[in-house]
This record gives structure tokens, sequence and C-alpha cells, in this order.
């Protein structure tokens, strides 16, 4: 395997494990949630806590109300004696990529990424407006499903898709999700009422707590780590004007260049799991990278399915990762996003070796 | 099990901003009914104004007034409006593009229903009766039938009165707060003056208050362990300056205290005893209020007369 870039050192994602995810989970803390995910992928690699060079965790204190509400979560990690460790406010695709850099600096073999999120004690329509421009934005408080509902008819305008399509989106994504025993949303879920017109409760993902892990490990050492790892053979993140109106919402040219620097365009993929909480933006995507038919599309049920905000991009990489691992497919795409309408965005290539 | 413990949680906070030069031009024109916008190097006129060029981050200085008329580029039709949103009743979100810009700009549409509303149509600003120098200024947008020609025109950026140099962004968000089920048994056992901990199954330690994992082993911590009610101070420090709406007279002693049984120290007021005869070894035991029915944690630890601890019994909790 030639590895992704002239001296870049070869990392696969070796594990991963995900919680069921839930409406509620008020019974846990974070940390109770996020620990036996954190156990189950150290168990499928045979690593403790204290082998694992770097770690790295993606969060956020605006869903639990608590400042640096991360650090509570590190006690599932066994923090002492001291690690070397990081965390990103932000969906752990980020804190994954952090970690993929640092495994390319050579100053560990092996990596742990995790994220949570509990939006079960507060209203994430509402906390998800405080990302938004505080200076002409955030103070109308327009939450995440109206501007989701801004981008759904720009689209319907341009002629790119309708409701009857949208609820195609919706049923597909939650029919496979039969499969993921994780999911929140399974099988058939009414299309429903309209929450903010055009996007129907069922265009919507569900509100949940969650939370998910993955091993990095780089060259070798993932080889004996994982039967058949799953090689991230590029990754790439970009991020397009923060505002809304100077943007085309139809499209998605961040995702887009993220793909291309990955080198998506560059060979066909079989899969993709992509980070769409609404059926809009999986149309969106679609359009962005070029996706034919030939693709399968969210196997997992996506972030329709199950939406731990935080850990759902994360759970993308994962469950790419989980399909090179069970030798599904050969070559997979992960795509991750965070902020209104699409705005970061980020895309991985996973591979297999060849067989 | 237990109950697990909730509580109403609200996060609340005036957050002062300052604005630059571009956003205090545009915020101080919506006080004086004026539309601003600002224009690129290519001659594109962004409204809302930024300053610096999204494609190429060039600095972006020249102001330009626009029209308190445009187009609706996308809208969504709100049927339940939220706190803190610009209207009350059933309105839409909208995307306008400002007769003379080329970029949009986010606000309310009042009309009558979803019928009443598309893309492309005109619209026009509705300005708030009280105007402070912030987006809100804007009430909401209204239908308007009328197309007139507008170019954007230079702008000086300079208003009669004070410039409007900062916005204080009001923010608030409820939560149900759940500490989950460790610390919630920790408070429930406190309510019978007694302080649990638990055990860690790997390394044995006893952890108080228990958060559900132990931070050293990283696995989960479920055998619960009774601590105390004795306990012997580790460290401590002299409080000086006294707090807002505390009655404890300053100095005061505030320590750490491992009680018997326990691996981790916490931390309480000393009280009962000089300030400065305070001592690290001092053996101290809690003291409830009982008058105050709502109280969880005791009002403060006191000696208990025995003698000090042997410095080697709690070097580790240091």
């Amino acid at each position: 395997m030639a590895p992704a870039a002239p001296g870049a050192r070869d990392v696969a994602i070796v594990a991963f494990g995900q919680s069921d995810h839930r409406r509620s989970t008020d019974e846990l803390s974070e940390v109770e949630m996020l620990m036996p995910v954190l156990h189950d992928v150290l168990a499928a690699t045979g690593l403790k806590t204290g082998d694992i060079g770097f770690t790295c965790s993606g969060s956020s204190d605006y869903l639990a109300g608590r400042a640096f509400s991360f650090t509570m979560a590190l006690d599932g990690v066994g923090a002492w004696p001291p690690i070397s460790e990081s965390h990103v406010e932000m969906d752990g695709a980020w804190a994954l990529y952090e970690a993929w850099v640092k495994l390319q600096t050579g100053d560990c073999d092996t990596a742990l990424v995790y994220s949570y999120g509990k939006s079960s004690p507060g209203s994430v329509r509402d906390v998800l407006t405080r990302q938004l421009d505080p200076y002409y934005v955030a103070p109308l408080w327009p939450d995440a499903v109206a501007l989701a509902a801004l981008q759904a008819r720009a689209l319907i305008d341009a002629g790119d898709t309708d409701e009857p399509a949208l609820a195609g989106v919706a049923t597909r994504s939650r029919t496979a999700a039969r499969a993921n025993p994780h999911a929140q949303l399974r099988g058939s879920v009414p299309h429903g009422d309209y929450v903010v017109r055009p996007l129907r409760t069922g265009d919507c993902p569900p509100v949940g707590d969650g939370a998910a892990a993955v091993v990095l490990a780089a060259g070798e050492r993932a080889r004996r780590l994982c039967e058949r790892p799953a090689w991230i053979r590029g990754i790439d993140h970009r991020i397009e004007a923060h505002g809304l109106g100077v943007r085309d919402l139809t499209d998605s040219p961040s995702t887009r260049l993220a793909a291309e620097r990955a080198g998506v365009f560059e060979r066909p993929v079989d899969t993709a799991e992509l980070h769409a909480p609404f059926t809009s933006q999986e149309v969106v995507l679609r359009k962005a990278l070029r996706l034919g038919e030939q693709v399968t599309v969210n196997p997992s049920g996506g972030a329709l399915a199950a939406n731990p905000v935080m850990a759902a991009g994360l759970i993308r990489l994962g469950e790419a990762a989980a399909r090179i691992h069970s030798g599904a497919s050969e070559r997979a795409l992960a795509h991750a996003t965070s902020g209104p309408c699409l705005q970061q965005n980020l895309v991985a290539v996973l591979e297999g070796d060849p067989r | 099990m237990t109950e697990v413990l909730k509580a109403p949680l609200v996060v609340e906070f005036p957050f002062t901003r300052s604005l630059g030069p571009v956003q205090s031009a545009f915020l101080t024109g919506l006080r004086e009914r004026t539309v601003l916008g600002v224009r690129t190097a290519d001659g594109k006129v962004l409204v809302p104004p930024v300053e610096y060029d999204p494609v190429t981050a060039a600095e972006l200085r020249d102001l330009v007034e626009v029209a308190p008329t445009g187009t609706v580029t996308t809208w969504a039709w709100n049927p339940e409006p939220r706190r803190g949103q610009p209207l009350a009743a059933p309105f839409a979100w909208v995307l306008v593009r400002l007769d003379g810009a080329d970029t949009a700009l986010l606000h309310a549409l009042d009309a009558p229903g979803p019928d009443a509303v598309r893309t492309g149509m005109r619209v026009r600003v509705r300005w708030s009766a009280q105007r402070t120098g912030a987006i809100t200024d804007i009430a909401c947008f209204e239908p308007y039938d009328q197309v007139t020609a507008h170019q954007a025109a230079a702008h000086t950026g300079e208003f009669a009165g004070e410039a409007v140099t900062g916005i204080v962004a009001h923010a608030r968000l409820d939560y149900t707060y759940s500490p989950g089920r460790a610390q919630s048994q920790y408070i429930h056992a406190l309510s019978g003056h007694k302080v649990v901990g638990e055990r860690c199954p790997s390394c044995r330690k006893v952890y108080v208050p228990p958060r559900g994992a132990c931070p050293t082993c990283g696995v989960a911590t479920t055998e619960q362990v009774e601590v105390g009610p004795r306990g012997t101070v580790t460290t401590f420090c002299i409080v000086n300056i006294k707090a807002r709406n505390l009655d404890i007279e300053v100095p005061y002693v505030y320590a750490h205290i491992a009680l018997d049984g326990a691996d981790l120290a916490l931390h309480a007021r000393i009280a009962g005893i000089p300030y400065d005869q305070v001592r690290m070894g001092l053996r101290v035991e809690p003291v409830w209020d009982d008058s105050d029915k709502d109280s969880r944690y005791p009002d403060h630890y006191r000696p208990t007369g025995e003698p000090d601890a042997d410095y080697d019994t709690y070097k580790e909790l240091v």
C-alpha cells in the first residue's frame, strides 16, 4: 500500500464502538454513558489505557450547560499517570483529525478518539443558536431546523429536490437503520407535520444522547491490532463563509474541496457515510461529492436514525471503518459536518488492504 | 437503586461585545433607519457588511448605503415561534437581498401564512419603534409590491449622535440537570447525614464524592462505601476575603479533609477553633445545621479533640 502523500505515515482506524443512542439517558452522567464505549474499543484492540499514545475528545459545554464539562469525562480514560490528551469543542470527527495529525508527527503509534453528547438536558434547537454569528444572527434565535429549512427551500426552488424526494431519503435511512442495533429511530417513521416548512418531523434527526470512540494506529501497529485495518488514505476539512446570505445554500463547495484534497475523486468509492442530519442536506452532499446510484449511502441509517450531537460525525467515520473491517466495503467515504447548513465539512477516504 | 436527582438549571449571561468600524457603522445605521453594506474590491456589495472579504480576506472599509427594500432569496415557514425570535405569531424566516446588495440578510417576514410567501417576493424593512443599534432594530420584513431601481451609494458611515460601539447579546438556555447515578446516591446519603463513596474494583481506592468512574483506572465504580464521619485535615488555607452573599466572618479556614476510609480528600470549612490554630493532621468531624432542612451538606467541620494524625497516615492524600 502506498502512503497517502510523500512522507505521510499510514494510519488506520482499527476499532470503533458506539453507545445505544436514546432520547434520554438522565440516569447516567456523561462519563457513565461514555465508559462502556471506551472499554469496547480497548477490548477490541487488547490495548490498555496506559498503552495509548494520544487521546483526543470532542464535545460541547453548551449541551451540558456547564463549563469544562469534558474534564469530567476524562475520568473514564484513566488519566493517571498523566497522559497526552487534547480536546476539541466540536464533533469528534475533528478530534480524529487532530489525532491523525499527531500520528503523522511520529510522536506516537496509537490514539484513542472519543466524543459524546447529551442533548436531553436542554433544547438542542436553542443550544445550537449559540454557535451563530453573535452580532447579526444569534440575537434573532433562528434554530437549527429553521436554518436547515431555508436550505431545503432553496434546493426545492432550484429543482434539486421536492418534498416527496425528501420523504424518500428519510424512509431509506430509517429502513437501513433496521440493521443497526444502536440506532434511535428505526423502520417506519411517519413523515409527520411541518416543523419549519418545508421540513417535517421525518426530515429532521432524532434528538438524543450518545457516545462513540475509535482507536487509530499507524503502520505495522495497525496490522497487529486489527485483522483488516481501515486505512485513512486521505482526510481534509474545509469551512465556508459564516454569513448564510453569502453562500449558495444549494451547494457545498467546502465538502467538494475537502473531498478533492482527500483523494475521493481519484477512484470510485463503494460506500458513503454522510453526516446529513436533515434529509435536504443529503441532496446537497450527493451533488457536491458526485455520488452516483451505485454508491451505498448511509447503510447505518445515518444521522436521521441517530444524531447524538458532537458524536454523529465521528460515528460516520466509525461506521465507514466498520464496513472495511467486516469486508463489506473496499473503499469508503466518510463525511462529518458542523455548523448551520453544512458550514464546516470533513471528508475522509478509508480503504482496506487489497484482497 | 435510588432515584436519580433532577433540577432546573438556567444558564444566562449578557455577553458584552465590542464592534469593529464596519459593524459599528452598520448597527449605528440601523438605529437611524439606514442600511449600510460594504463594497469588495471586485465591486460586490455585502449586506450585512463584514470587515474582511469572505473570499480574499482583504480588509473591507468601503461603506455604501442600500435600500430598505429587497427580494426574498429563500424562506421557511415557522408555525411555532420560539422564545427570543423576532415575532410571536407564526412568521417566515427569510433571506433577503436588499436592493443594491449582492448578498442576503437573515430576518423574519411578517406574513399571514405560508401561501403568502414565495421566493422572489418583494419585501421592505419594518423598523422597530425603539432602536438601540442592534439587528433587532429591524423588527421584521413585510410584503412590499413595488420594484424600485437602487444603486448602492457611497456612505461615510457617520451619523448624528453617538456611534454604537458595542452590543449586549443576551443569552439564556434552560436545562434540566441530572448528576447521574453515582452523584445522586451521594446526595441522597447526605440528606441522611451520611457520606458515601465508591470503591474502584481495580485499585480498591474509595472515591468521595463518587463520580461513577475511577479516574486512575478508567473503570466504573459501583461498590458503595460509607466513610467518615471523622477525618483528617490534609491541607488548608485561610480565607481573608468576604464573599458576596456569604455571612461567614473572615478570616476563616477552608480545608481538604480526608474522611476515614476515603482515598480522596474533599473540601469544607473548619470552625470551632481559632483560624490560626488549624493545622495539617488535625482530626475533625462534621457539624450539620439542623435548622436548615434543605441543607444536604455539613455546615462545617470542627475538631474532635483526638490527637493529631500521623503524617504518614495521610501523606498520599495531600
